[in-house]
C-alpha cells in the first residue's frame, strides 16, 4: 500500500478525520531463554528495543504481549513490570510478541494539533509575505503532503516517498469533504466526521491513485 | 433540474410567509438559511473552481460576480465598485434565475426580499474565508426598481488574518 494515512485538520487545529490505509504490519512472537539477547528499556508507555535486532524484531518494536497475555503498556497483565519480570531467570523461558505500536487515537489527536500548530509557525518563518505554509515534510520512510483549503481545513495525507500524483489526491479529497460531508444536512461543521459515504468515496479514491501512481512495493 | 430549483425556492418562501406574519421575520429566516449554506457550500466553489486567494476586495467582488454566479445560478452580473474607500460593491443582475416565476409581490408582502437566501449565502460565503461583509438588497426588480442590485460591503479584516491564515 503505498499510500499510508489520511489526516483532516479543522480550523483550530482538531483532528477531525483519520483513515489508515496501509496493510497492518507483522508482529512477530519468538520464545526466549534467560538471558534475553535484545537490549529493552521504557520509552513514553512502552517497552521497546533498543538494541539487538534479529529475526524480524527491529529497533523501536514495542512489547506487545508477553506467554499470549497483552501487556498494558509498561505492565504486563497481571500487573508486574515487564522489565522486573524479565530480569528474573525464573520466569523463562517465556514467549514474547514484539510488533510496530499503532498510535492511539489519542496520540494521534495530539500529533494533529502540533502539526497544526508547526504549520502556523512554518507559514510566519517565511521571508515572503503570503506564504503558504508546510506543503510537504520527507522523511526516508514516507513523505507527508499538507494542503490548507482557503477556509482553513488541512488535509495531511501520508505516502511512500516515490508515490506521485498527491496534489490531485489532496484536491479530490476536498472535493469529497465538500461534497460528501458538508453538504450532509446532519454534519455540523468542524465536528469529526462520520459520514459513511465520505468513508467510501475516500477510499475509492485512495485506491485510484495508487494504482495510477508510480509506487514501488509498499510496506 | 434548474426549474425544480426555482419552483422549490418558491415554495419554501411562500411556506415561510404562512408561517411568519411580519416580512422582516421572513426576511430574517431567509438570510439564516442563506448563511447555513453560503458556509458549507464556500468549499464545493473553492474544490471545484480551484481559484487562488483573492488579493483584494474588488477581485473577489468579481470573482463571486463571475464564477460563482455563474457556477450555481448560470447568470453573470456585472459588478460596480460603489464607494471612494474600495469596500462596497453592487452586484446587478438583469436575470434572476430565482423569479423566473413570479411577477411581482403581493400587496401585503411589500418588503420581502424574495431573493434573500442569496445574501446570506454570500455571507456565510465570505466569512468562512475570514471576510466579514453585509450584504443586503439595494433594488429588486420585484419590488418595481429597473434592476435588482445586491450590494457587498466589506467591513474590517478580520483580525488573526496575520496569524493563522496562509
Amino acid at each position: 500500500m503505498a499510500i499510508f494515512s489520511v489526516y483532516v485538520v479543522n480550523k483550530a487545529g482538531g483532528l477531525i478525520y483519520q483513515l489508515d490505509h496501509y496493510a497492518p504490519r507483522a508482529d512477530t512472537e519468538k520464545t526466549f531463554s534467560f538471558p534475553l539477547d535484545l537490549v529493552l528499556r521504557p520509552h513514553d508507555e512502552r517497552v521497546v528495543v533498543a538494541f539487538g535486532q534479529r529475526d524480524g524484531i527491529r529497533v523501536g518494536h514495542a512489547v506487545l504481549a508477553i506467554n499470549g497475555a497483552e501487556v498494558n503498556g509498561r505492565f504486563t497483565a497481571d500487573g508486574k513490570d515487564v522489565l522486573e519480570f524479565l530480569s528474573n531467570p525464573a520466569n523463562y523461558p517465556v514467549s514474547i510478541r514484539f510488533g510496530r505500536h499503532r498510535l492511539s487515537s489519542n496520540e494521534k489527536l495530539m500529533l494533529a494539533s502540533m502539526f497544526h500548530s508547526l504549520f502556523a509557525i512554518g507559514s510566519q518563518l517565511s521571508p515572503e509575505v503570503g506564504s503558504s505554509g508546510i506543503e510537504m515534510l520527507e522523511t526516508d520512510t514516507f513523505k507527508l503532503h499538507c494542503f490548507q483549503t482557503l477556509t482553513g481545513i488541512k488535509f495531511v495525507v501520508l505516502a511512500d516517498p516515490r508515490q506521485a500524483g498527491i496534489d490531485a489526491l489532496l484536491r479530490k479529497i476536498y472535493e469529497i469533504y465538500s461534497d460528501f460531508a458538508l453538504k450532509n444536512p446532519f454534519y455540523s461543521l468542524e465536528m469529526p466526521i462520520r459520514c459513511e459515504l465520505f468513508d467510501q468515496n475516500l477510499k475509492l479514491a485512495l485506491e485510484v491513485a495508487e494504482k495510477a501512481g508510480p509506487f514501488g512495493p509498499g510496506s | 433540474s434548474r426549474e425544480l430549483f426555482v419552483i422549490t425556492y418558491g415554495a419554501l418562501v411562500a411556506q415561510l410567509c404562512k408561517d411568519y406574519e411580519k416580512d422582516e421575520d421572513v426576511n430574517t429566516c431567509l438570510d439564516r438559511m442563506g448563511y447555513g449554506i453560503g458556509v458549507r457550500l464556500i468549499d464545493d466553489f473553492l474544490a471545484r473552481s480551484a481559484v487562488k486567494k483573492c488579493r483584494s476586495y474588488s477581485e473577489t467582488a468579481d470573482m463571486i460576480a463571475q464564477v460563482a454566479f455563474k457556477m450555481y445560478l448560470g447568470v453573470t452580473p456585472s459588478v460596480s465598485c460603489s464607494s471612494a474607500a474600495g469596500n462596497e460593491f453592487s452586484l446587478i443582475l438583469d436575470k434572476n434565475p430565482l423569479v423566473d416565476f413570479v411577477e411581482e409581490l403581493p400587496a401585503e408582502r411589500a418588503s420581502l426580499c424574495y431573493c434573500n437566501l442569496l445574501c446570506g449565502v454570500i455571507r456565510g460565503a465570505l466569512e468562512m474565508v475570514h471576510l466579514a461583509a453585509e450584504v443586503t438588497f439595494l433594488q429588486d426588480r420585484l419590488k418595481g426598481d429597473a434592476v435588482t442590485e445586491i450590494g457587498i460591503t466589506f467591513l474590517r479584516k478580520a483580525e488573526d488574518r496575520k496569524q493563522k491564515r496562509n
